[in-house]
């Protein structure tokens, strides 16, 4: 039997869920109307919310500043590149283990998990030393490792759970039917997964988009990415805010926009197997 | 085609002993059950057969060949089973065309197969839809469909008709025996079902902790049940066992009837007792009677017969079909 809610009941908790998504919502919203400000208007005291003179300057002057679509460029081949190579070492992974798990499997996922708790600037000397010799340092290819390999355990666990909410008995009817190894993984184990598959590939495309310890470190120029391209703009000579504001407004554009259309496909993969 | 033989077959999980060593000769062209209570090996045993689980010890032969180590595609055995494992992101004709898929045959050849089984299982007409859009029992028929193309030695069921409702359990059971007798393939079935056994079977392996109790067809084993074991668990309503010094009188430890095997009088008998609960079936009345010094036993009379709770009624064994076991639970032989 459903609760009966009292009307006012529903209007406080209504109201209060949107001043907390509008809480969260509000750093994105000011970044992005500081963007159309002049600096002096930017750094203005009382700020002015949304009555001054909307200018587009800070956009073409950030463009011509620094090359945006090299940088775009750079998050894309990084974002997508080690969330595929991910995904291909992840997906036989995270079969074997929801599959024929061992003694041993829990406690090799939390290990795998644990490294995450590590502080990421704990591995950098080794790291970037490494990058160093091998000639890794400021390329798109050590990004792409580095990002996959710190994103490989979120990607196996997600992968993980979907995998264990698909019967056991199909694979093995595929088996009996006469599939290889691959087929039963390319032909009937990936299709069911599709939508844990996708959230996986968007969650991880996100998180390696937003990603800044990493790339801002090992990236000179070259292979620089939008993280980079943001900060580039808290220079020395000081904080340049409706610049600064622009160029976060295209960085995150791109992931804002994926996440919009997406929203639904990741919601289901995040909750998948949550309701029977 | 289709003739299987286990060899000192094994199965142990750890410390646990699934399946203590078993011998067991299957033949060509039989229906075979496997039948047993949850927990007595009988789906371990048919996953062995299939090669879904590796033996610990002993050897498995599939028509003269040495299959024991051969994955179970290789086996030419094809599987039914309990959930359906229907491949959901595909079509019925994709489900049932599958194994020919992955055996590598031509179009025209899957084509024609497939439609073919549609045919022979009544599906023609849902081949374009997806698993979830079908009832229960037309997802049993696909996955039975999807072994039938294969044209395997032998089909192997796990417990196919336990998620129907009971009318259509009856229905699916009728199909699939009649499946055998147009197919006239080996066919081994798993079922804890025991009118399920003695209705499909032409011969029953029964199976308890991993042994195999007896091996016959339902009649012999109706008959003549070698342990109790065998004598309560086929059978039903279940045979009435009875100890005590009414046993001793027929030279036995226990003694086993059957309900229908018990002649009723009102008036004279053997047994004594009061009628605790009538059930009146229409074709059949079933009577708990409970009898001093016995306890209770179970009547089964052909016909109405209008008695109720509280009646007294006599009952006298049919001294030919009294079953009698020995101390170690094992039939006397007459």
């Amino acid at each position: 039997m459903a609760r009966k809610v009292s009307t006012s009941r529903k209007l406080t908790f209504t109201a209060l869920a949107w001043i907390v998504a509008f809480l969260i919502f509000f750093p994105i919203l000011w970044t992005f109307l500081t963007s159309f400000k002049t600096e002096a208007e930017a750094v203005a005291s009382p700020p002015s919310f949304l009555f001054f003179d909307w200018t587009t300057e800070n956009y073409a002057e950030v463009q011509s500043r620094s090359d945006y679509f090299k940088h775009f460029f750079n998050s894309v081949v990084i974002s997508l590149g080690s969330t595929l190579i991910g995904l291909l070492i992840a997906i036989p992974a995270a079969w074997a283990m929801a599959f024929s798990p061992t003694k041993r499997t829990k406690d090799v996922l939390m290990w795998m998990l644990s490294t995450k708790m590590m502080p990421p600037v704990g591995a950098m000397i080794p790291i970037y030393l490494i990058f160093r010799d091998t000639g890794f340092l400021d390329t798109r290819t050590g990004l792409v490792v580095v990002l996959m390999l710190i994103n490989l355990p979120i990607i196996v666990w997600m992968l993980y759970t979907y995998f264990k909410e698909i019967p056991g008995e199909i694979l093995e009817a595929a088996r009996m039917d006469g599939a290889s190894l691959s087929q039963e993984l390319t032909q009937v184990l990936a299709p069911m997964a599709v939508p844990g598959i996708a959230s996986t590939v968007l969650l991880n495309i996100i998180l390696s988009w937003n990603e800044a310890f990493w790339t801002l470190n090992l990236t000179a120029s070259k292979a620089a990415p939008l993280t980079a391209f943001i900060a580039s703009y808290s220079s020395p000579e000081g904080l340049f805010y409706a610049k600064l504001s622009a160029a976060s407004t295209m960085a995150i554009a791109p992931v804002l926009i994926m996440g919009w259309f997406s929203q639904k496909q990741l919601v289901r993969g995040l909750t998948f197997g949550a309701v029977k | 085609m289709g003739s299987i033989t286990l060899e000192n077959v094994s199965k142990v999980f750890g410390e646990a002993v699934i399946i203590p060593k078993l011998d067991l000769e299957i033949n060509e062209g039989e229906f075979v059950v496997f039948v047993g209570p949850s927990g007595c090996g009988k789906s371990t045993l048919l996953r062995l057969i299939a090669g879904l689980e590796d033996v610990s010890g002993g050897r498995i032969v599939i028509d003269g060949t040495d299959a024991t180590e051969l994955p179970p595609a290789k086996r030419r055995l094809a599987m039914v089973f309990q959930s359906y494992a229907l491949y959901p992101h595909m079509s019925v004709r994709k489900n049932i065309a599958f194994p020919l898929k992955m055996a590598g045959a031509s179009q025209a050849e899957i084509d024609k197969k497939v439609s073919e089984a549609a045919r022979v299982l009544n599906l023609t007409d849902y081949l374009e839809r997806k698993p979830r859009q079908l009832s229960g029992g037309q997802r049993q028929r696909v996955a039975i469909g999807r072994a039938i193309v294969r044209q395997p030695s032998a089909f192997l069921f796990d417990e196919p008709l336990s998620n129907l409702d009971a009318a259509l359990r009856v229905n699916m059971r009728l199909e699939i025996s009649e499946l055998h007798q147009q197919l006239k393939t080996t066919m081994i079935y798993v079922t804890h079902d025991q009118v399920e056994a003695m209705t499909m079977a032409d011969k029953i392996v029964v199976l308890n902790r991993g042994n195999i109790e007896q091996v016959g067809s339902p009649l012999e084993l109706y008959r003549n049940p070698r342990n109790l074991f065998v004598a309560g668990f086929i059978g039903s309503p279940k045979m009435n066992l009875i100890t005590g010094p009414t046993a001793e009188g027929y030279g036995a430890t226990t003694i086993g009837v059957r309900p229908e095997h018990v002649v009723l009088s009102q008036t004279e008998g053997d047994w004594k007792g009061t009628v605790t609960v009538a059930e009146h079936l229409g074709s059949d009345t079933f009577l708990h009677v409970d009898v001093p010094g016995i306890g209770l036993l179970n009547a089964r009379i052909g016909g109405e017969m209008p008695l109720r709770h509280g009646d007294t009624v006599y009952l006298t064994p049919q001294r030919d079909r009294v079953h009698r076991f020995n101390a170690e639970g094992m039939a006397i032989k007459a």
